[in-house]
């Protein structure tokens, strides 16, 4: 038999369960009033959850982005410093957030695919259960026996269908929304625990330490220049060749200047 | 005759699309009988454009039973197959 034909006898032997419960037919039009004000209910509870959890990943987001924009500054730095070393590392790190943020975004639209199709089906649902409401006051106002019960079966059944949709809809959602919560979690709990912090926005990284280091040093060198009226700083030109490599005496001034600058 | 994309609501479809639209459905179900996650997407994706090309949408505010019921758009092949099984996973 056809997939589709499948599907809906599954749907019609559900709502049939539901008509075959109650005694008094009129009983099965409150009760399943009763039903799709709670499901009603539940689906806007599951949009702003839906909501909440994709808030909560954009916040995720833009933290991880943060932190990647200041490994790329911090690469510059290094890189103006002739540090080829350091920049090598902060872009490493960078390559590991970026894999992070790309993840995190597609997760992000998923939730907001779900979101979107929810809040359709509460508009869908909500449009229903009005229009069952008015139909079910009006089978009961005309009651007779025979017709009212075709009536009744033909309202349940179909609004049955609706509900079972928007049931697997929400279940759908809400598998989505705990994945991602349960992701976001760990997230949350890598930048709490400092493991992400320490390797990028923490001011005593190491990367930002040393470059501190490398650009107080060559503060102190510029001004020490600029006390000694402009004459270049001889006697701590070793401690400076220490941290600035092989560059020459005259162009670790210019290096000491050009930072200066950078920085003002 | 009415079809119900599920997550997506219900459709009008002229009776006359029918043949054409039997005939994606038996390309999904080949896809689900043979366990083939691809092939299954590719052939749910056919069937249900099909019934959004062929068929308009159904009154919302309508309370009606659908003759046919299809998954949803991004239903994968297992979520399908345990719907078919079981009764359980359509709540109510």
């Amino acid at each position: 038999m056809s997939l589709m034909k499948r599907m809906s006898m599954i749907f019609k032997a559900k709502a049939n369960k539901a008509l075959d419960r109650a005694e008094d037919p009129r009983e099965v039009l409150d009760y399943s009033y009763q039903k799709q004000l709670e499901m009603l209910q539940q689906v806007r509870r599951g949009v702003a959850d839906v909501a909440t959890s994709r808030k909560r990943v954009e916040l995720q987001i833009n933290q991880l982005k943060q932190q990647s924009d200041k490994l790329t500054s911090q690469a510059q730095q290094a890189i103006s410093m002739n540090r080829e070393d350091l920049a090598r590392e902060a872009l490493t790190r960078k390559s590991g957030l970026t894999a992070q943020i790309n993840d995190l975004s597609a997760q992000h639209a998923q939730l907001q695919g779900e979101e979107e199709k929810l809040t359709l089906a509460q508009q869908r649902l909500q449009a229903k259960v009005e229009s069952f409401r008015t139909r079910k006051e009006t089978i009961k106002a005309t009651y007779t026996a025979a017709e009212a019960q075709t009536r009744i079966n033909e309202a349940v059944s179909g609004i049955g269908e609706e509900m079972g949709d928007i049931g697997l809809a929400m279940q759908r959602a809400e598998d989505k929304t705990q994945e991602m919560q349960a992701r976001a979690g760990a997230v949350d709990e890598l930048i709490n625990s400092g493991a992400l912090e320490d390797l990028t926005a923490s001011p005593s990284d190491d990367i930002s330490r040393q470059l501190e280091q490398l650009s107080s040093q060559n503060d102190v060198e510029a001004e020490l220049a600029a006390l000694k009226g402009q004459s270049a700083p001889q006697a701590i030109s070793g401690a400076q060749q220490g941290q600035s490599g092989q560059a020459g005496q005259a162009e670790s001034v210019v290096d000491a200047q050009s930072v200066e600058k950078e920085q003002q | 005759m009415i079809v119900r994309i599920l997550g997506e609501g219900q459709y009008d479809v002229a009776d006359s699309a029918l043949d054409r639209l039997n005939e994606l459905d038996a390309a999904v179900e080949a896809a689900v009988a043979a366990g083939d996650e691809r092939a299954f997407a590719a052939a749910l994706a056919q069937l249900l454009d099909g019934v959004r090309t062929a068929g308009v949408p159904h009154p919302v505010d309508a309370i009606d039973e659908s003759d046919l019921i299809l998954p949803a758009a991004d239903a994968s092949l297992a979520e399908v197959a345990e719907m078919l099984s079981e009764e359980g996973l359509i709540p109510g």
